[in-house]
């Protein structure tokens, strides 16, 4: 009697859980399936894009596969001549020849004209195949333009013909893979993208001291302030976060340009002249402070957080045992925020080599980011191949730094909860 | 302060004369308007055990940061060994201190939160490892070196704070509710370690507690505090038989306490008291004169229960309401003076007479077992 009734709660409690097992699932549904759409199947599609190109394998096919047979040094056969031509003609009807002319253009510079212009010219310029005498097809594209005699521009059809191809991370680290398939750098005025990942990386760790020098006195001072005190502290190293990216960024530009506020108060009290005033923007400097104030919160939160848990009963602890303030400090106060300071260097790290905005504002020519010429091939180039494998270069590069990360301190103790 | 073995083969003295800690005229205020220690006036000496006890918020832990240097005080001087310290930091002061936290540095070993104190003083590592083992044989954690705080039991990491405050062998320790967050049974075990080691290294050592039976285990003298003022000092004994104050014949043991008015003087010593309805001679202890309110404090077991017939100065009827028996003592409440909740202790020993619920009976207790204290008025 008395076991019935407990028994079937039992029962009725076991039913319900994945019910509610199923509402829990019902109510992430929406965030699950928006960061499946706008996020990794995005990522994917870029990381795909780095290594598959199909645009001139689906244009010029029988040509490329003609092209697989070729030596690389002489010219091609008469039949390639014959197939390229007409798939030529064929893809500028199609209207696709614009997109294929821009990927061999990236191999070759240059070509990108002669292939509109060949596939254009070759609708009234035909040989006659009855007059044909040894090699008319080949006589016919030489004669629309000489880069048909030049063995690099059938190259330049084979490489991009590839449907997956490593060409985009090739270049992305300023290398090529020459005629004859080795690999080999990038002349000299074409290498720009591991300097720019070094400027990055350097920019970044920069950045990342700059932030954790200025950030942990801020975090120090809040975690031991008075409750009140340290929720207004904490709001004003927040209000940064509820303004907009592209004002705080423009601000700075009020502030540091040439005729810019600072720039007006050292004239006015006559710390420098009026033609000497400083630079201090459109440059490497301006993107430093820029970023600098841009990601502080970021070293500031997750160092407050973590210097929250240190009890002051330590500090004053350390001092009755006889220890300086600054022995102290860094034997037992130090240690303790590792975590926070952790967390922090690596989140203001990893968002700064991604940082797009500021740099793209202020930082002048020499004060651009990897992402920034990311954006450009994003943009402009209208090479997302290039951008892609810049950007997993990128990701690959942070999840390294994470997992390091992981190793030494653990991420579980970056105190980020 | 010498060594811990020269301690121990110098058995305490007879409290030695010399004081060691010296209040004078201490007031403390965070705020600028209330005093949370009021005038204060203490002295500790050398090699005592004396305990602030006192309710939450009486202002134990100030005094004790004052003398540990992380607070000033608002007004007065403390001295130590005769000299003022108010210009010496704590790290100078070289006063142990174990905080009710325990305050251990998570990130060291038990080992090197110990040599911690030796190494910022500059000590060699062959020094260090033989004083940190001697500490650590002191509290008996000799094992545990290696461990880190996180990894012991609440009373382990006791012992360690413990071992921490003294390895650095300081003449005077600090002790502020080290116990407050053991078990009963903990408690008690590590009441008597640090009374052993109190016994063996001989330091001064200031504790502070809101226990009162802690407080009686362990002191030399205790110091009952209240609201910022020290209510009486005095030995636990003559804390429970000559209070001083209702406050602290309340706080500390059980009592009877009766409001009631003076009526007159007997003699120079006891005064006649009215107190629901009769009237009884009681001790005079705080100054007072007739029609002065004053409170009455009995301990249960200084009644006697149908005494002979004239042997106490007081004697009155009283009726059994409630009996309980505990084992050693049977636990009467009765109804007398006027009120219900008059407790009498009756020791558990042959003959204490067949008491039954609602009995009338007489009561007796000497004039000096009736303690005519300041009038506490509002709590009852
Ligand atoms: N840092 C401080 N700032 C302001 N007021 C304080 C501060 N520390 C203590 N007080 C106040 O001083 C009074 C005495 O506090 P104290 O900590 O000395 O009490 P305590 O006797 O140690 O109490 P407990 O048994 O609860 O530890 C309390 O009223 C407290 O609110
Ligand atoms: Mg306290």
């Amino acid at each position: 009697m008395g076991g019935g009734p407990g028994r079937r709660g039992r029962l009725r409690g076991a039913m319900r859980v994945p019910r509610e097992q199923l509402r829990a699932l019902g109510l992430v549904a929406p965030l699950l399936i928006f960061i499946g759409v706008t996020f990794i199947a995005a990522l994917a599609t870029m990381l795909m894009r780095s290594v598959h190109d199909p645009v001139v394998a689906d244009a010029l096919p029988e040509t490329v596969a003609l092209l697989r047979g070729w030596d690389g040094e002489r010219l091609p056969a008469e039949a390639v001549y014959e197939t390229a031509a007409r798939e030529l003609s064929r893809a500028g009807e199609e209207r696709t020849i614009g997109q294929v002319a821009g990927r061999v253009n990236r191999v070759q510079g240059g070509l990108r004209s002669v292939f509109t212009r060949t596939a254009r010219d070759l609708e009234d310029e035909a040989p006659d195949p009855a007059a044909a005498t040894g090699t008319p097809w080949r006589d016919a594209l030489i004669a629309l333009d000489t880069a048909w005699a030049d063995p690099a521009t059938w190259h330049a059809i084979r490489t991009t013909g590839e449907r997956f191809t490593s060409r985009n991370y090739l270049n992305a680290v300023d290398m090529d893979r020459l005629p004859d398939g080795t690999i080999a750098r990038q002349p000299e005025e074409r290498r720009i993208y591991l300097r720019l990942f070094w400027r990055t990386l350097l920019v970044s760790g920069a950045i990342t001291i700059l932030c954790l020098l200025l950030g942990y006195p801020i975090a120090h001072l809040i975690a031991r302030a008075p409750p009140r005190r340290a929720a207004l502290l904490l709001v004003l190293v927040l209000v940064p976060f509820w303004t907009s990216l592209l004002v705080r960024t423009t601000s700075w530009i009020v502030l540091l340009q040439t005729q810019g506020v600072i720039n007006d108060i050292l004239v006015a009290i006559g710390l420098v002249s009026d033609d000497g005033r400083l630079a201090m923007i459109y440059s490497m400097t301006g993107t430093l402070i820029a970023m600098t104030h841009v990601l502080l919160p970021f070293m500031v939160l997750p160092l407050y957080s973590v210097m929250r848990g240190i009890p002051p009963q330590h500090m004053s602890a350390a001092a009755s045992l006889g220890a300086t303030p600054l022995q102290a400090f860094l034997r037992v106060y130090w240690p303790q925020s590792l975590p926070g300071v952790g967390a922090g260097a690596l989140l203001v790290f990893i968002l700064s080599i991604g940082f797009y905005i500021t740099p793209a504002l202020v930082g002048g020519s020499d004060g651009q980011l990897i992402s920034n010429m990311i954006a450009y091939h994003m943009q402009t180039s209208l090479n997302w191949g290039l951008a892609g494998a810049l950007g997993g270069i990128l990701l690959v590069g942070v999840l390294a730094l994470y997992m390091v990360y992981d190793r030494l301190v653990g991420v579980e103790r970056m105190g980020l909860h | 302060m010498g060594d811990i073995a020269e301690m121990v083969s110098q058995p305490r003295q007879e409290a030695p004369p010399e004081v060691h800690v010296e209040f004078a005229g201490v007031s403390k205020s965070y705020d600028g308007r209330t005093l949370v220690v009021k005038d204060l006036d203490l002295r500790v000496r050398t090699g005592e055990f004396v305990t602030l006890l006192g309710p939450s918020g009486s202002g134990k832990t100030t005094i004790l940061m004052m003398l540990a240097g992380f607070q000033t005080p608002t007004a007065g001087e403390i001295r130590i060994g005769g000299r003022p310290i108010q210009n010496l930091p704590p790290r100078k002061r070289g006063i142990g201190m174990v905080f009710q936290n325990y305050a251990l540095f998570p990130h060291m070993t038990v080992g090197a939160n110990l040599a911690f104190p030796l190494e910022v003083r500059g000590m060699g590592a062959e020094e260090r490892r033989e004083r940190v083992g001697r500490a650590l044989e002191l509290v008996r954690l000799g094992e545990l070196s290696d461990r880190r705080p996180g990894q012991l039991s609440g009373g382990q990491q006791q012992r360690v704070a413990i071992a921490r405050a003294l390895v650095f062998e300081p003449s005077l320790v600090l002790m502020d509710e080290p116990l407050g967050a053991l078990d009963r049974s903990l408690r008690e075990e590590m009441q008597y370690e640090i009374r052993r080691i109190h016994r063996t290294l001989g330091v001064t050592i200031v504790y502070v507690t809101h226990d009162q039976q802690e407080a009686m285990v362990m002191s030399d003298r205790i110091a009952v505090l209240r609201d910022g003022v020290v209510e009486q000092i005095a030995p636990p004994e003559g804390l429970y038989e000559e209070p001083e104050r209702a406050f602290v014949a309340s706080f500390i043991g059980e009592n009877n306490r009766l409001h009631g008015r003076v009526t007159g003087m007997t003699d120079r010593d006891v005064c006649e008291v009215e107190t629901g309805g009769v009237r009884v001679r009681a001790l005079k202890v705080a100054p007072c004169e007739p029609g002065d309110d004053v409170t009455l404090s009995i301990r249960p077991e200084r009644v006697e229960i149908n005494p002979e017939p004239g042997r106490y100065r007081n004697e009155l009827d009283a009726r059994v309401e409630d009996l309980t028996f505990l084992g050693d003592h049977l636990r009467v409440r009765l109804k007398a003076c006027g009120r219900d909740d008059f407790i009498v202790k009756i020791p558990n020993v042959l003959g204490h007479g067949g008491l039954l619920e609602g009995d009338g009976v007489r009561i007796g207790w000497t004039a000096s077992d009736c303690r005519a204290l300041n009038h506490e008025g509002g709590e009852e």
